[in-house]
């Protein structure tokens, strides 16, 4: 008898799906280092997201705006709860906090140049607040992070905004981490530490253990800049009902949700992709939260975790948001996985430093590497001068043009002349995931999953 | 010299604060009592003035919080964080202190008369400690710079993660955090010690203290660091 075994052709190269090329990968690369694997941005996994939404523009049961005529008002005031001095801005797109030695100063020029031309903020990022920055950045939001790197009291009474960093959405509950390579002289010396070393930050802060805390840790930065200046508390999205209201509970003027999609300098991957939540599950608990205390519109509400375009954030606001803050968009405007750079008046291809790092223009993730191709994400002396700060603020404040035309197109044609009047009733979903946790009807149907049959 | 008195019991901490965040020149120099002070929070933060401020009892949490300049002297105990992100200056506890007392300081000096609490110290930015009692565990956690004199003894984990600060405990240490390391004492680091004891007035002998300082093995990720890292 012929016993040969029977081998099915086309199966064999049929790709396992649970240990797919990457997961193969992924093993043996962990069986060669024994370290995890940190980079930077966002997760990259698909999550439902604001994609899954449609708008209901107006038609007969409601009426539009003539899209380029009539005025619709993007004005966001922000930290309206106790401080003498809130936030004004023009729009109610913001820009997310990044660190200087995660950025180049040129970078952080850069962004305060394009938010103060278009009347919106910056934010300062595990680092302190640079010269450069203050100077550029009219509305400056301070943040005070569990690392407290370069924290101090002068600049937490120059600063417009003071954000408490409890967490962010590509790693709550995790500290940060700058690898060497990026911690140059300047940045060493802004954070007390020897150049050249990793560091580490803290995921605590080192004064206060939880809630209770926090009121008073609030109490005291308020004392401190006697009560004039806004008070932020940014949380990572993951159990964002209860924390919001804890955060509403501490005394925030501003609670700042940041979603799974939300970015990083360098994050262990493990991290970036299994912990948080979609950003779209987060604004709708953090708007409950708001609902429950009946509180909203006392606390504003800024979201942020992958947000890019004008519909986005739309969606973001027709959810209930006050504004969004944008990060890796940011990034991407001034030039990240872009395939060239533009310096000395022409552009330069940039395939050779993706190629070095085993990447290209696209796929590119290596900001905790300091060795941006496109100078964005550096601070070697070279590579930051791809980036120079009045072509790159140009770039970034058309970014935040496009995103706001398209904001105010959008409720203008669901008949709103203001776009903090849109409303979750604008909305409906794709899917039934996306309906579930936005809590909008599945498109064409009355269907709330959990909610209404 | 001008001598005020603040009474908790009848004005508010705002008051006080206001009050001492006026010009900084016009404030060299004054002397003020907080009495009645009761454990109330955030007394005399944010101040940025050459002043001294005696306050009369017992505070609350982060008394002193991001001095600048000022001198400020608790009588009784203190709360969690007091002197907490000091630039300059100096506080002075002349009770015990609670949790992370001195925590990111980046300057001044920080007196404790009796113990401290968990995590003295942590993050320190380059403020120097002296605790006359003991200090609770995980002191000197990540440690940046800056010097901490710990007459007693000391928790678990004294100085976990440190980087560049350096300690010097007299007592027993319960156990050392990772990549800490005893170090032999240099006439520099008994003359250090001399010097910081005399700040805050005590007078135990220099050579008795041992200097506690990082091994530098986490400086730089790798393998076999392993969860320590």
């Amino acid at each position: 008898m012929d016993a040969k075994p029977v081998q099915f052709v086309r199966m064999q190269h049929e790709e396992s799906h649970g240990y797919d090329r990457k997961t193969i990968d992924y093993i043996h690369s962990a069986a060669q280092r024994g370290l995890y694997e940190i980079r930077g941005l966002g997760a990259k996994r698909h999550v439902p997201h604001f994609d899954d939404l449609l708008f209901l523009g107006a038609s007969l049961s409601r009426y539009p705006l003539e899209g380029y005529r009539e005025k619709c008002s993007t004005q966001t005031v922000l930290g309206t709860r106790f401080a003498k001095k809130p936030v004004v801005l023009d729009i109610p797109v913001t820009i997310a906090g990044m660190s200087f030695g995660a950025l180049s100063a040129n970078v952080k020029e850069a962004l305060g140049q394009a938010a103060t031309a278009m009347g919106t903020s910056t934010t300062t990022g595990d680092g302190g607040m640079t010269q450069e920055e203050r100077r550029s950045s009219k509305t400056l939001v301070y943040q005070c992070l569990p690392s407290r790197y370069g924290f101090n009291p002068d600049d937490v009474r120059r600063a417009d905004a003071i954000e408490i960093v409890i967490g962010q959405g590509a790693k709550p509950g995790g500290g940060g981490m700058l690898l060497g390579q990026k911690v140059n002289p300047r940045v060493a010396a802004m954070r007390t530490l020897p150049a050249g070393v990793d560091q580490r930050s803290a995921s605590r802060h080192p004064d206060w253990t939880g809630p209770d805390d926090l009121a008073i840790k609030i109490q005291e930065l308020r004392e401190i800049t006697d009560w004039n200046t806004p008070v932020y508390v940014k949380v990572g999205a993951t159990r964002t009902f209860n924390d919001v209201k804890l955060a509403v509970h501490a005394g925030a003027d501003v609670v700042v949700i940041d979603g799974m999609q939300g970015g990083t300098a360098a994050t262990q991957t493990c991290f970036i992709e299994n912990v948080g939540i979609p950003t779209l599950a987060a604004v709708r608990q953090a708007v409950d939260a708001l609902e429950d205390l009946n509180m909203k519109g006392q606390v504003q509400l800024i979201v942020s975790g992958g947000i890019r375009t004008g519909a986005d954030v739309a969606k973001a606001l027709a959810l209930g948001a006050d504004a969004v803050a944008i990060g890796q968009g940011m990034l991407m405007a001034l030039g990240c996985n872009s395939d060239s750079y533009f310096q000395n008046g022409a552009l330069h291809s940039a395939a050779a430093d993706y190629a070095a790092l085993g990447t290209s223009p696209g796929f590119c993730h290596h900001c905790h590497t300091g060795k941006c191709p496109v100078g964005v994400t550096t601070q070697d002396a070279a590579l930051e001068q791809r980036v120079q700060p009045d072509e790159g603020s140009r770039r970034v404040r058309n970014y935040l043009k496009t995103l706001n035309m398209e904001l105010t197109t959008i409720a203008r044609a669901c008949g709103k002349q203001n776009v903090h009047h849109l409303e979750p009733e604008d909305l409906v979903a794709l899917t039934v995931e996306a309906a579930a946790m936005a809590r909008v009807p599945l498109a064409g149907t009355s269907w709330i999953p959990g909610w209404s049959n | 010299m001008e001598s005020l008195n603040f009474d908790l019991e009848t004005q508010t901490v705002r008051d006080l604060n206001q009050y001492l965040h006026g010009d900084a020149a016009a404030l060299a120099g004054q002397r003020i009592a907080v009495t009645s002070p009761n454990g109330a929070h955030n007394i005399a933060v944010g101040v940025d003035a050459e002043l001294h401020v005696t306050i009369k009892g017992h505070a609350g949490y982060y008394a002193g919080g991001m001095n600048q300049q000022a001198t400020i002297v608790i009588e009784g105990s203190a709360g969690t964080g007091v002197a907490e992100n000091m630039m300059s200056g100096k506080v002075h506890v002349r009770g015990f202190a609670s949790n992370g007392a001195g925590a990111s300081a980046h300057g001044g000096l920080l007196v404790i008369d009796g113990d401290a609490g968990l995590r003295c110290g942590i993050s320190l930015k380059g403020g120097d400690i002296v605790v006359g009692g003991s200090v609770g565990s995980f002191s000197a956690f990540m440690a940046q710079a800056g010097r901490m004199v710990i007459c007693g003894d000391a928790g678990d984990a004294l100085g976990d993660s440190l980087y560049e600060a350096v300690l010097y405990v007299r007592g027993a240490v319960k156990s050392l955090g990772a990549d800490a390391q005893y170090e032999p004492m240099s006439d520099a680091d008994l003359d250090a010690v001399r010097l910081l004891l005399a700040a805050a007035g005590l007078d135990h002998d220099p050579a008795s203290f041992k200097r506690i300082a990082s091994a530098r093995t986490l400086y730089h990720w790798n393998a076999d660091a392993n969860q320590e890292y």
